[in-house]
């Protein structure tokens, strides 16, 4: 019996699920380099290369020839903005819920307290609740916060506390260090304790077996972790969207406010970007795996 | 300063919450006292209690009652990286993202030697364990008997007081697992090292250690040397837990210093010139133990005192010897015999029915308390 | 004091739960309890909260209303009750069509040679880890007006001189649940592919040996096996379609109403925080009732985190 026997209705299942996954991705990318401003049918690409030149609704000639959107998107300044703040946000959210979540995942499985139970059901709050009630209660808790503290500290006009960059990070901290602490968790499971037994027999106090024994061997759990908290950040637009505010507006907030405007090659070029960068993740992700087993 | 101990339980009991939420004592109010350059086992089945005492020696666990002392001095909640014991662990314990050489070195390095002397003691530790030129490997390209004897050098390198080992053999085959028992003996009679080893294998205990203690539902059973366990078991646990044994029930009629005549009922016959370890009174019930290697079989018109008529149940050849299953008046004893001569002739093996005595030496029984 | 520390184990593991579980308090617990507070408030005319004690939010969402024809002081308008029901029944849709879309690529994959399973499963990835808005925006462009879509289709009817009328895609019902679909594929292919790929061989050869035809096989041995997959897979979809609004307003407009887009009006144009909180509790509510239905049946391990 081969086991890698599949049957034919599974074979074509699988290739037209794998088309209805990548065709909008490839027109995307594809209307990138349209030579067309309307972008409703692909009317080739922009070949030469010189001053802008267009004709009709077709671009003819552009300084970046076939790449014009992303040199107009280079030039666009909120995009900038916006992509400095969701990578901000990613990397300080990725760290804190990493180190927290790393933390609580040791205490779960290792450790008998009282408010253990509490803390593992807590977990899975952002996991069956919807994220936009998250959202909102959050909005809630600020708005009612920050009320109060601007009357309490007597703060006006730029000095009051109001939602931006900091309410954003500490929220997207909320949602993804449960899912650091599960994932972390799951690989402690499998995890012997007498490796660490062994480090403090040969004379290793608590915190140099920690350091020397078991966070290199949890290391992966914790890096899958970490990767999970920064695409969880970098995807995450409902609660971003609730707590954010002026100046702290991320990609895809900038995104869905230019989407319910106008519908632009410029966007197809930033998803190009977006595609590029998070197939280059996937392809090094690979690697790193194979090169493990 | 030295004591006359290296390691010395002292009514130690430890308690367990068991999942049902019940209390188990795994080690109940056990005492031992383990001598200097002693090799010393711990032999029971799994759960009697043996891992649980090494561990409290070790510092993973601390005693719930009871106190354990190393070279004289009482633990109490001394952590492991602060006690002169290092373990051999079951599972070796390699640290998989160190290679052989850091492996060794790290205990070295936690006592805070420098790199020369450290180089040098990791070399003559992986000598020892015959491992040389195998420092840069990764424990997971090393065979199972490779891992173990890395497990070895590393808890060695640290010139422990005591060495601890939890069944360090238990994975490997049994070929290898021979060769391991006498290369472990050989090192720990060279070095002069204690040396606590936990096993449930009795071969094992058998062979390498200078004393055993047999345990059971976190009791020590008995504690003596490999002869005094098997020749005189304190107990029927013992008798029946070490080798094996045939029972026969019996009443005491006469004691003297260390010998009893004892009137077996199933064999309608007093035995007398048994040697026994306890005190025991006349008209006692007890149980004569009689191991099946030290039953001879003689033929059935035989007329001798201790002779006594058997028919053959069955016969299984086992290469070595033959395990032959009698039938005495109801009594049901198991016979070995050695197969010291060659022999191919199905014929010249016992059959199912043959007509034999037995014999049944009296200075090669022993009387023991009816309860185990 | 560190010798303390060293043997009271509780304090060690409070500790270092400590800061996890103190954030998720406050920016969990205390939100969803604020919400609670707030729903039973009323609207201030500037669109904060005046706290109280009443349930007319609730009694609006169920279909009490006040705004009603002359003469009547209290009527039926089924219009949020519509809504909700529409969320439900999008949600059971969506994940219903994503299991079945699913289930044989998850099973292609586990069933698929080890050194090419990695790749299949990045192939999954790659459009998962591609932005949520950006994943919307690309179903806008095949479906709009002047999509892609219309544009192919349009393309050929020209090549064979027929007359072409654009569909109309877009903002349709039709064109959320294919966004929604769309959107959440990859949730439920990464759980089943990890529960099945459990599943060990020699079961398989069990279930042959025993008499079982491949299609028996797969009702009684596969399938099973890869409920807690589906389970944890069916949490990672409904859930999150039930309160999503960014699927219903670029690709429903005006015409594909949901809960989600309620509750964010509420708080966005029609300033009443009271309100929109009673309706976030009332589809958090509905979630956990199916969730809670529905793993107690099947439970759930940790497939829940493969996504």
């Amino acid at each position: 019996m081969n086991p890698y026997r599949r049957h034919p209705f599974i074979r074509v299942a699988t290739v037209l699920v794998y088309i209805f996954l990548y065709a909008p991705i490839v027109v995307l990318v594809l209307y990138s380099f349209n030579a067309s401003r309307t972008n409703v049918l692909f009317e080739g690409f922009i070949s030469s290369f010189g001053p802008l030149k267009t004709s009709g609704s077709l671009v003819t000639q552009s300084p970046c020839g076939p790449f014009h959107w992303f040199c107009e998107l280079s030039r666009n300044r909120e995009v900038g903005v916006a992509a400095r703040n969701t990578l901000t946000i990613a990397f300080i959210s990725t760290l804190t819920s990493t180190v927290i979540g790393t933390m609580a995942a040791l205490a779960l499985q290792r450790y008998n307290f009282r408010m253990k139970p509490f803390s593992q059901i807590s977990l899975y709050i952002p996991i069956v609740i919807p994220e936009i009630v998250m959202g909102i209660g959050i909005l809630t808790l600020f708005s009612q916060l920050f009320g109060v503290l601007n009357n309490a500290l007597g703060l006006a006009g730029d000095s009051r506390l109001s939602l931006g960059l900091g309410t954003v990070i500490v929220s997207h901290i909320a949602f993804s260090v449960p899912f650091v602490t599960l994932v972390v968790q799951a690989r402690l499971q499998g995890f012997d304790k007498s490796y660490e037994e062994a480090a403090m027999d040969l004379g290793a106090n608590e915190l140099v077996t920690f350091w020397r024994v078991t966070f290199p061997m949890i290391l992966p759990g914790v890096l899958s972790g970490a990767l999970l908290a920064f695409t969880l950040s970098l995807d995450d637009f409902v609660i971003t969207f609730f707590t954010t505010g002026p100046g702290a507006t991320t990609l895809p907030i900038y995104v869905y406010g230019l989407l319910r405007r106008i519908i632009t090659p410029q966007v197809n070029a930033l998803s190009t970007i977006w595609i590029a960068i998070v197939l280059t993740a996937v392809i090094l992700l690979q690697r790193l795996q194979n090169r493990e087993a | 300063m030295q004591s006359e101990f290296a390691v010395e339980l002292r009514d130690v009991v430890k308690q367990f919450v068991t999942p049902e939420g019940n209390l188990l004592n795994a080690v109940d109010h056990v005492t031992m006292q383990i001598k200097n350059g002693e090799f010393f086992s711990m032999l029971g089945s799994s759960g009697c209690g043996k891992t649980t005492s090494l561990r409290m020696i070790a510092g993973f666990e601390w005693p719930t009652e009871g106190e354990v002392y190393i070279e004289g001095k009482p633990m109490g909640h001394t952590p492991p990286f602060q006690r002169k014991v290092n373990t051999v662990f079951q599972n070796y314990a390699l640290f998989q993202h160190m290679t052989v050489y850091q492996n060794v070195a790290f205990g070295l390095e936690m006592e805070g030697a420098d790199k020369n002397e450290i180089e040098k003691r990791v070399k003559r530790a992986l000598e020892m364990v015959q491992l040389t030129g195998m420092e840069r490997r990764k424990p997971r390209q090393l065979s199972g008997g490779q891992q173990q004897r890395v497990a070895v050098a590393r808890a060695l390198v640290k010139l422990p007081d005591v060495l601890l080992l939890d069944e360090p053999l238990g994975a490997l085959d049994l070929k290898l697992r021979k060769e391991m028992q006498l290369e472990l003996k050989a090192l720990q009679q060279e070095l002069g090292i204690t040396f606590i080893y936990v096993t449930h294998d009795q071969e094992e205990a058998l062979t390498m250690s200078d004393r055993i203690a047999v345990m059971s539902k976190g009791k020590v059973m008995q504690m003596g040397t490999p002869v005094e366990i098997y020749e005189r078991p304190a107990n029927r646990f013992v008798a029946d837990f070490i080798g094996e044994s045939n029972f026969l029930e019996g009443k005491i009629k006469s004691v003297s210093a260390d010998e009893a005549s004892v009137f077996v009922p199933a064999l309608n016959a007093e035995l007398s010139g048994v040697p026994m370890s306890k005190d025991f009174v006349n008209g006692e019930e007890v149980v004569i133990s009689i191991r099946p290697e030290k039953i001879r079989i003689v033929d059935a018109d035989a007329e001798k005192d201790g002779v006594f008529r058997a028919k053959v149940i069955n016969s299984i050849y086992i290469g070595s010897d033959t395990h032959v299953f009698l039938d005495c008046n109801g009594v049901r004893l198991k016979v070995m015999e050695q197969n010291h001569i060659s022999r191919l002739d199905p014929h010249s093996f016992y059959h199912k029915d043959q007509a034999v005595g037995v014999y049944l030496i009296p200075e090669n029984t022993l009387v023991l308390k009816k309860e185990a | 004091m560190l010798q303390r520390l060293r043997e009271n184990k509780a304090w060690q593991g409070t500790l270092l739960a400590l800061p996890t579980t103190l954030w998720l308090f406050v920016l969990l617990v205390i939100p969803l309890f604020l919400t609670l507070v707030v729903s039973f408030g009323r609207r201030s005319p500037d669109g904060g909260v005046i706290y109280g004690f009443s349930f007319h939010n609730y009694l609006r969402l169920i279909g009490y209303s006040t705004n009603c024809p002359a003469g009547q002081s209290a009527c039926f308008d089924p219009l949020y009750a519509q809504i909700l029901w529409r969320s439900l029944t999008l949600a059971f849709w969506t994940t219903v069509i994503v299991i079945l879309l699913a289930y044989p690529l998850a099973y292609f994959i586990a069933r698929s040679h080890p050194r090419r399973r990695n790749t299949f499963l990045m192939l999954v990835l790659v459009p998962l880890w591609t932005n949520f808005v950006i994943r919307v925006y690309a179903w806008m462009m095949l479906l709009r007006e002047q999509g892609v879509i219309n544009g192919v289709l349009g393309w050929i009817a020209a090549q064979f001189g027929l007359p072409f009328q654009p569909l109309q895609m877009l903002y349709t019902p039709g064109a959320v649940l294919v966004g929604m679909v769309y959107e959440f594929l990859p949730f439920m292919i990464l759980p089943i592919f990890t529960s099945l790929e459990k599943i060990e061989l020699p079961l398989y050869e069990a279930a042959a040996d025993l008499g079982a035809n491949p299609f028996r096989t797969f009702l009684r041995v596969t399938l099973p096996l890869s409920m807690p997959g589906v389970v944890a897979g069916t949490i990672l979809v409904f859930i999150p379609v039930m309160g999503t609004f960014i699927v219903s307003d670029l690709l429903g407009g005006k015409q594909v109403i949901l809960v989600g887009n309620l509750i964010q009006n509420q708080f966005l144009s029609a300033r009443d925080p009271t309100f929109g909180s009673a309706a976030s509790l009332i589809l958090m509510i509905m979630t956990l009732i199916v969730t809670y239905f529905y793993t107690r049946k099947f439970g759930f391990g940790e497939e829940i985190i493969t996504a």
